[in-house]
Formats: C-alpha cells, structure tokens, sequence
C-alpha cells in the first residue's frame, strides 16, 4: 500500500513535467518555418491565399500564441490532439495504430538486452580479470560504439540477401492473410532483427553496469558476513549479491526508456517498420507539426509510465524505499 | 580460570603477506597465541597494526592479494592455513563464528532480520523452515531483543545500532560455535550501548563455555572483558599475558606506552576561571523538518532545544553526548554553518546568531572551527600551507605574506614547516588533524569549536594533539567549545562539561563536578557505561604530566 | 604524474588513444591527401573497393570518391562530437553545481527542467529542433549538444551534493569564503574528474546522434559526413554494400576509440575502482 502511494506520488509529479515538454515543445515548433496549412496547400498542389487564411481561420491559427496554446491544452484534457492534414485523420487514430509494432519493439529489445546484460554482467564479474571477463568487455565495448542503423544494414545484407534467412523489413506479411499462432510467428520473424539492433547498445550498457554492480557489491560487508557464516560462492551471488546488484539495472531502465524510444525512431527507419518512431521522423520531413507535437506528449507519456513501472518494481526489491514514504 | 580449559585455537608463527606497494610486506608476521575454551582473549592494538587481518585469516576472509604464507591455524586438529575452500565452509559459522564492527553494513539490507538468522541453519542443518523459525526466536530472544517476533520480520534499516549487532551476535552464535571472533564489535556503538553489548557478550560467552578472540583498540574494553591479553604492535604480538598483569604491570614499552596514552576518568585540578564571559549561549533551538511531500509524511526532529550556556574567556567548555544529542548540531549553530530558529549567541557583544550571512562571513575570524574527519576536512587538492593560509587571504592579508604566516603556525602546531608544500594525502591522520588546527588559529579566533576533534584518532596520536591543544590554549589565550563523546577525553581537557541527550543539556558544571558527583540520572548512566571504569580512574597517569 | 602513469599501464587505454590520434590524423590530413571538394563527382559509380589504385576505398552511387570522404568525414564527427559536448558540459555543470550547491527550490526548478528533458526521448527533441531550426553544421551541432545536457547536470549535481556538507567544504565557510569562492575554489576541482570522464561518454553519443541524424537524411547534406554516405549506400545495399560498409567502420572505430580513452581516464583518475 505503502509502495503505491509512494509511486502515486512519483506520477503526480511527473503531471508539472509533463506541462513544461507540451508547453517548451509547444513554444518551439511556433518558430517552425510554415505550418499545417502550408503543409496542406503543399499537399494539394498549392492554393490561393485566400483559401490559406480561410483554413487558418479554421484551424484557430489566426489567434495569438498563447490564445493557440491555451486551446491545444484544453483539448488535450479531452484526450483531442489534433488533426493530422497529412494523414487526414485525427492524430490520435494516427499514433494509436502506429503504436504496437513500437511498444513491440521496444519491450522486446528490452528483455533482450536485460537478460543478456545480467547473463553476461554475472559472468564477467565471477571471473574478473581473467579470459571471459575480457571478452565480454571489450564485445561490450564494440557493441556500444556500433552505430545501431549501420548494424542494422548489415544485419539486413547478412541475414536477408545472403543467407536470405529473415526478411529485410515490414511488420508483417501483407500479402498473406495470417491468423492466430501464424501470424505471431510471422511477426516475430519480422522483429529479430530490429530487436537485436534496437537491443545492442542497451545490452553493452547493461552489461557493464551490470558487473561494475556486482563487484560493488561483492566488496561490501554483509557479503563478507555471508562468507562468514559458510556459504559457497554460488549461493553467495544469489542469495546475497543478485537482489542488490540489480538494482541500479531496474533504475536505468527508467533512466533509459527516452533513450530507447528514440532508437527506435532509426530502427524502425531501417527496417521500415511502421511504428511510432518512423512516424515522428515522416512527420518532420513532411512537417505535419500537429503529428510531431502528438508524438512528443505521447512518448512523454510512455517514459512517464515506464518510470512508475520502475518505481514499483524498485520498491519491492528494496524495503528501504517503502519505509521512507 | 583457563587452566583446566582444554585449547580450542592455536595459532604457530602466523605470517599474512600485503602486496607490494603496501607500507610493510606483512600485515601479520611470526604471530603465536592459543586460546582455550570458555575465555576471552583481548587482541588490542592500533589502527594498522594488523589485528583485524589476524582475525580475517583465522576464517580465510583475506582480500585476494593477501594471502598467509607462513604458520599454522589450528582448530579441532585441522590447519585451518591449509584446509580447502569446502573444509573452510564447514568450520565458517558452525565451528568458528564472526561478528564485525559495523552492524549495519554487516547484514544484507533486503532481506529481513529472521531470514538472515536462519540461513545459518539452511546451510548447516537439514532443519525444517518451522524448526528454523523457533529457533531464530529463541535466539533474538537469548539476546534479549525486544519484541524478537517483529524483530525477526523486520529488516536492518528499521533497527537500531545496538539491536542490529543484537541480531548479528544472536546469528553468529546460532549453532553454538566453539569459537567467536569479534572484530571490534562495539566499536561504531555508543557508549551506553557498548556497555549492553560488553555484557551481553560476557554472559552468552560464560553461559555457552564459548571461546571469544576480541579485537579492540581501546583499553577500557580490555579491561571490562578480557581474561587474557594480546598486544600488537606493525604485525607483531609484542605482549601477552592475563589480563590483569598487562594492564597494570606491562612490560613492554610499547605497552607501557599504549597505556600511558589511555586519558584517565579524573579530571585534573580546577583552574581559576575569570568571571567574563566571552561567548553566551541563550535558548538556542533548532528542528529539522525532513521528507515530505507538501506537509504530509514530515518528520520533524527537535536537534537542539533551547540550551543555554556560558563559556568564560580562556576557558574549555566540553559538549558531551551519545549520537544524535544534537551536540553537533549545536556546534555548528554556534559558528552559524546552521542557522539557529531560536535564541542567541552572544560572542563579545553581538549576537550571532541575528547576523546576516554576508556579516557572519566579514566577522567569522573571531570564532573557528576543527572538524572531525582528518580526511575529509582537508581539501585533496590543495597543498597544506595554502590550506592554512586560505582564511587570512579571504580576509585581505596578501598572499605571500599570508603563506609565510602559516609556515610559523607549522612550527607552532608540531609540524616541520618545510613540509608545507605537500598534499594532504601525504600525511598522517595526526597531522593532518594538526593542519586543521593551524588553519583554525590563522585567523587568529577568540574562540575555537572542536568538534569530535581527536576522536578519529589513535590513542597515542590523541594524546599528542590534546597535549597541544592545551599547550595552544594557554599561549593564545582561546576560548574553546570541545564537542567530544568520550567522557574520558572530556575530563582531561575541560574546565566545564555540559551534558547533552536529545537536544538538551541535562547536567552542566565544572568538570571535576560533573564527572566526580553527577546529579542527574543520564550522566550517571554515561560514567557508569564508560569501558573499564575501575581501569581508567585508578591509573591515573595525566596527559600534562 | 602518476595518473598519467596508470593511464599508460593499461592496454585498452593506449590502445584507445592510438586509435583517435588516428582519428584525428585522419581529420588534419584530409585536405593534404584530397586538395578536392570530397563531394565533386570524381569518377565512375559504384567502383569497388581496392580495384583501382585511384579510389583506394572505391566510388559511391554518384561517383565521389569514398576514401576523400571518410577523410572529411574525420572532421565532422570530430568536431560535431567536440562542440557539442563541450556545450552540454558547460550547460550541465552550469545547472547541477547551482542546484547541487544551493539546493532547496533552485534545485527544484532546475530538476523539473532536467526531468522535462529526460523525459522526452532525446532524439525525438532533436528531431523536432532541427525541424524547427534546419539542417545546417551550426544547428546540428547545438542541438546535439542541447539535447545531451540533463546527465551531466545530474551528475554535477549528484557531485556537489555530496561534496558540499564534506568537512572542508564547512571549513571554507567558516574561514569566510564567498559562495563563488566555495563553488569555483573548493567544490568543483574535487567534481570535475568524473565529469571529464563522463564527457567521452557524451562525445560517442554525440557522434552517434550526428551519424543517425545524418543517415536519415536530416543532418546537413553539404558536408562529407559519415551518416550521410551510409543513407546514401542505402539505396544500392543489395549489391554494393560497402558504401554504407566503409563509413560505419569509422564510426566504430571512433567511438570505440573515445570510450576507450574515456575507461582509461576512469580508471587513472579513480585507481581504487579499477576494473569496474
């Protein structure tokens, strides 16, 4: 109970934050050159200015800025953000059919790279120093400096043209009707790839967070204390070490989820997935602003949500949390 | 009383090497003691004097680059020195057991107190989780826990200092181990919570015939617990002996010298104290509010509640009290790095405690402060003659003259002066403590505030620096606020004693008053948990003499 | 000194340095090797790597010599990387000392500022600053600098929170110091080894975002730059999958060479925590 206040708390606080990105965001794409409507007439193959003004006036663009910003966040409060002229439907239908294939992505690549940076973290750590430890340093040290777009591309050479083992891009196939169990497995062919890319540079940095967490902990007293009392190694790191040494793991995937998103706007660009990621980068190149500023609140929302997810797991895994609130 | 005792450890010509670059190449050399059952034996030495490493290596519990390379460790007809890793487990807990100096950091934080007991059970016995449960109460009740059922469910953080080494005794003495090592076990405590734990120990250890190895470094301990002695000196056992024969007849002059260092419970003769008064504090109050969230959840802690006192000039006015009296507090109210909520500071007529920042800033030359921590109250990055000279240059004196003024206080504090160039790093806890105290006297201050001034320091070097504190005392005519916790340093240097508990002064007076006829209850709790209290009043060597 | 005498110590970190001083030959040397504008049309499409001594590295889809532009590239990302980290830095140690340092609402302002920024995914926020403001080296450079800021102004922060109630923080104020004096003379020497170590971990991020930005066509495109020739192998992957392979091994080797140097500085500035 007590866990829940306190990270009922923690999202309460997050709502001012939440305000200061919709209003600096807000502010920002005013000095955007052109806006929806002259994204529109580009659209339509131009117009006159009479037209323009007449849409503007439509829009509420004709307002001051404050006027604007006032009204944005007032529909924002009835869950309206907007609509998207170049999609031609409101932009929350647009985000919300481009958000699983995003979501997807990103808890896939997550579990990913977290298990894999334990795995491997544990493994470095036990031995430090010695052969695997090296190896699994310096494979982190190159997994962290890939670019995950280049690694990508030649994941796609490798696997796809050569080996022609899992298909270059796309969320499905489309040109088969899938149902039930098919369908899934067709998706999930799909998503290796982009999963192990988005999932690289996070599973360097788990890992190495990871077994410099461990060999803290290993130094620490009450480890020595559980020596003390005849334990053997093994059950040393799992009873004793494991636990604490996760968690500065659990709180990077909070301080991370921003992070990942925006990873996933260049994956999804490799692999042309069509997820939120790729969304927020067509909507740049076609400067659909009233898009871009719905992908803004919506991954702010999505960050937001992972870090209350981060703050209940934390304070479950350690009893000093709970007790503060 | 050991002489029919059968012998449980033995330990031959023990050596423990440190890896190169360490400042000797052995922790431990050519160490020989036994110890028999149902007795106490006292290792006592100074910081770095290798006793703690004895203890680990008896258990196996060195660091990687330390390893023993000489000697034997018997124990239950097996060398410890050379038995495996699997025979080691064995011994750990059932056979040797171990408890450390700081019980906080010595129990696992996740996980509760009950669990952690009982895991001595899980991995030394097939005994079922009910049977385990039992038997985890009955031990936190043995070590007389209050409430043991929540305590078995709660977890370190939520008890306190004493309970928590409670629990960890209660956990080494789980499977009645024919041997409990102690490294300085009551060393983090407070003094009254000492005394608990001393007596606890001595009766568990006398009712289960136990054999207890207990490091310290503090004599009074020695003579409250121990049966027998040894002394150690750089990785040596220099003396050995029955614990009343090494107290009071020590033969060796590094134990004779130890024991010279050791401040007696008297005071010395009362000096004559003017009637000016240079710094009166009136009511002074100050609360803490902490956490949170717009006004719900705050805890408020009242630190200091309106405490008045008067320091004469050229007097000592010592500040005692456990942890959390809010001595500190006070301290820091008195040279303002808090701000006082309530009350005044008078020093020579202003009051303190009204000034703003920027006036407290211009006037701060006529109080300073020594700081406890020889480590952390030294800026690394400055070398030690700037460090003395940076308060006369924030105060207008020009640098190079500023630079050859503290290079005479060098001299005047006991440091060569040609070592001004140096970085802290490069000296001892001693001295860096002595660089503190010339920075404080470069301004030339009425008044100093010590603040646990000697307390991180070994007795000899304690002696030293109370020695000189004294000695500067007279020469400079200070004034000064000594904050300590150890009544028995208090007595040496103090004209006056304030007693404090939770924010309030229960006992003030002369100090040969005070320490000679306590009135209230709490003082006469304090004198009585003092380790060795027969020890420190009837040896009676003087500091100043 | 005897940091410098443990950076050396360590292969990895000699190795690292190596590898950027490489680097940075490469950058200082482009326009002594290829006196030519690096993105003039030099030749025939598509020549392969090695099969003509004139184009050591081949031609890309149009014709421009790959090996003169991973050359120029050198500069780029050297110098986006350099810039905006040092502007990330200068904002972060900026923001954290003052709100380390003085706490209370100052520091609840300046962490909901820091939050806001974290909370937005950082390359989303550069998206829309350079759809805002454009695509040229200027507005690139700052905007990835202006993205990067929040981690070392929590780091900062974290630094000066620790240091300020150290002993002889509290001995500074009570010898009179100005707060300036506290912040500048004592606090931020002790704070400042760990952010320069962080500071790599900002550059190969940095250089990262640029190249990202740069492949998906949204970086400058008039300079030779690393992402751009990999958005432009792209188009030809199929077959001639060394344009975009090339310039991706550049970028490896650079950040790999910053962290590299980055762990070396950590472990010769902080030699308690080696190996961690």
């Amino acid at each position: 109970m007590r866990i829940f206040r306190l990270a009922g708390r923690r999202l309460a606080a997050s709502i001012p934050t939440l305000a200061l990105i919709l209003v600096g965001v807000f502010l920002l794409l005013q000095f955007a050159p052109g806006d929806t409507v002259d994204a529109m007439m580009a659209q339509m193959g131009g117009g006159d200015a009479a037209t323009a003004k007449e849409l503007r006036k439509f829009y509420g663009l004709d307002l001051s800025i404050p006027a604007q910003l006032g009204n944005y966040l007032w529909r924002l409060i009835r869950l309206d953000l907007g609509f998207s002229s170049i999609y031609g439907k409101p932009v929350a239908s647009v985000i919300l059919e481009r958000l699983p294939p995003t979501i997807l992505l990103m808890t896939a690549s997550l579990s990913f790279a977290f298990f894999f940076g334990i795995v491997f973290g544990v493994i470095a750590a036990r031995g430090v120093n010695k052969w695997p430890d090296t190896l699994i340093s310096i494979l982190g040290l190159i997994f962290y400096a890939t670019p995950s777009f280049w690694f990508g591309l030649m994941a796609i050479v490798v696997f796809s043209i050569y080996l022609q083992w899992l298909p270059a891009g796309g969320f499905e196939n489309i040109g088969a009707l899938q149902t039930g169990i098919w369908r899934t497995l067709d998706i999930a062919r799909h998503l290796v790839l982009p999963t192990l890319t988005l999932g690289l540079i996070f599973l360097a940095i788990y890992l190495r967070i990871m077994r410099a967490s461990m060999l803290e902990v290993l130094n620490l007293d009450y480890v020595r204390t559980a020596r003390a009392k005849g334990l053997d190694e093994t059950r040393v790191v799992i009873r004793h070490v494991l636990r604490n040494a996760l968690l500065p793991m659990v709180t990077l995937i909070g301080l991370q989820a921003g992070t990942m998103l925006g990873g996933s706007v260049v994956v999804e660009s490799v692999f042309s997935l069509p997820g939120l990621g790729r969304l927020a980068y067509e909507s740049v190149v076609q400067r659909d602003l009233n898009t871009l500023l719905g992908i803004v609140f919506v991954s702010a929302l999505l960050v937001i949500v992972v870090n209350f997810a981060v703050d209940l797991v934390y304070a479950r895994l350690d009893p000093r949390i709970a007790a503060e609130g | 009383m050991s002489e029919a005792a059968p012998t449980i450890l033995t330990i031959e010509g023990l050596g423990v090497s440190l890896p190169a670059g360490a400042d000797r190449s052995h922790a431990v050399s050519g160490a020989s003691l036994a110890i028999a059952a149902n007795e106490i034996l006292c290792v006592v030495g100074e910081s770095g004097s290798g006793k703690s490493v004895m203890a680990n290596a008896i258990m196996r519990l060195l660091p990687k680059e330390v390893t023993i390379d000489a000697g034997r460790v018997m124990f239950e007809g097996r060398d410890l020195a050379a038995a495996t890793t699997a025979e080691m487990r064995a011994v750990r807990g059932a056979g040797i057991a171990m408890i450390f100096q700081e019980p906080m950091t010595a129990l696992n934080p996740l996980r509760t107190i009950g669990d952690q007991i009982g895991e001595m059970f899980s991995i030394h016995t097939g005994l079922s989780k009910a049977a385990i449960r039992a038997r985890v109460q009955a031990l936190l009740e043995d070590v007389r826990i209050p409430d043991p059922e929540s305590a078995a469910r709660a977890y370190p953080h939520e008890l306190s200092g004493g309970q928590r080494q409670r629990a960890m005794i209660a956990m080494a003495l789980a499977l009645d181990p024919r041997l409990l090592i102690a490294d300085e076990p009551t060393t983090a405590l407070d003094v009254t919570t000492q005394a608990q734990i001393l007596t606890l120990i001595r009766e568990l250890q006398q009712r289960k015939k136990t054999a207890v190895l207990f490091i310290t470094h503090d004599f009074g301990v020695v003579a409250e617990i121990a049966d027998r002695v040894a002394v150690m000196q750089q990785g040596h056992i220099v003396e050995q002996g029955d614990a009343a024969s090494v107290l009071y007849r020590p033969q060796h002059p590094y134990t004779q010298q130890l024991i010279a260092a050791v401040p007696p419970l008297t005071a010395p003769p009362p000096r004559t104290l003017p009637d000016q008064m240079i710094l009166t504090i009136d009511n002074v109050s100050k609360t803490f509010r902490t956490g949170g969230f717009l006004g719900r959840g705050a805890r408020v802690t009242h630190a200091v509640k309106n405490v008045s006192l008067e320091l004469p000039r050229g007097a000592t006015l010592g500040i005692v009290g456990e942890s959390g009296s809010g001595k500190s507090t006070l301290a820091r109210c008195i040279v303002r790095l808090i701000d006082p909520d309530a009350g005044a500071i008078v020093l020579e007529g202003k009051d303190w405690a009204k000034l703003t920042r920027e006036q407290v800033r211009r006037e701060t030359r006529h109080i300073q402060m020594v700081f406890q921590d020889p480590f952390s109250s030294l800026n690394p990055r400055r070398k030690a003659a700037e460090l003395v000279a940076q308060g006369p240059i924030v105060h207008g004196t020009p640098r190079a003259q500023a630079i050859a003024d503290a290079k005479e206080l060098f001299a005047l504090v006991g440091l060569d002066p040609s070592a001004s160039d140096r970085f802290p790093h490069e000296f001892s806890g001693g001295q860096r403590q002595r660089i503190g105290l010339a920075r404080a006297l470069a301004l030339r201050p009425e008044v100093l505030v010590a603040d646990e001034a000697v307390s991180a320091l070994d007795v000899s070097v304690q002696a030293q620096v109370l020695k000189l504190l004294a000695g500067l005392r007279e020469r400079f005519g200070l004034s000064i606020v000594f904050i300590t916790h150890d009544l028995r340093v208090a007595a040496q240097i103090c004209d006056l004693v304030a007693v404090m508990k939770d924010g309030e002064v229960v006992e003030h007076g002369l100090a040969g008053e005070v320490f000679g006829n306590p009135q209230h209850p709490y003082t006469r709790a304090l004198l009585d948990s003092i380790p060795g209290g027969e020890f420190a009043r009837k040896h009676a060597t003087s500091v100043f003499t | 000194m005897d940091a410098v005498k443990r950076y050396f110590r360590s292969p990895a970190a000699v190795t690292g340095l190596v590898l950027l001083l490489f680097v940075v030959a490469m950058a200082l040397s482009a326009s002594w090797f290829y006196p030519r504008e690096p993105l003039a049309l030099a030749g025939r499409p598509l020549i392969w790597p090695f099969s003509n001594p004139r184009f050591l590295l081949g031609t890309d889809n149009s014709g421009r010599d790959i090996a003169a532009q991973i050359l120029y590239g050198a500069r780029i990302s050297l110098l986006i990387g350099g810039v905006a980290t040092l502007i990330a830095i200068a904002i972060g140690i900026l923001i954290g000392a003052l709100a380390g340092y003085y706490g209370g609402w100052i520091d609840t302002v300046l962490m909901r500022i820091t939050e806001a920024f974290q909370t937005l995914p950082n390359f989303v926020l550069l998206l829309v600053l350079v759809a805002v403001f454009g695509s040229t080296l200027t507005t690139v450079t700052i905007a990835v600098g202006v993205v990067s800021w929040p981690a070392p102004a929590r780091l900062t922060r974290a630094e000066f929170l620790s240091l300020r109630n150290r002993e002889f923080v509290q001995a500074g104020r009570t010898l009179g110091m100005k707060d300036i004096q506290l912040i500048l003379g004592e606090i931020l020497p002790n704070a400042l080894p760990p952010i320069i170590v962080y500071a790599s971990v900002i550059m190969a991020v940095a250089i990262l975002l640029e190249s990202a930005l740069a492949f998906l066509r949204l970086s400058d495109p008039n300079v030779a730059s690393w992402g751009n020739l990999i958005g432009l192998g792209r188009d030809v992957l199929r077959v001639q999958w060394y344009v975009s392979a090339i310039p991706g091994i550049a970028i490896l080797v650079t950040v790999l060479a910053v962290s590299l140097v980055g762990q070396g500085l950590n472990d010769a500035l902080n030699p308690r925590l080696k190996g961690r």
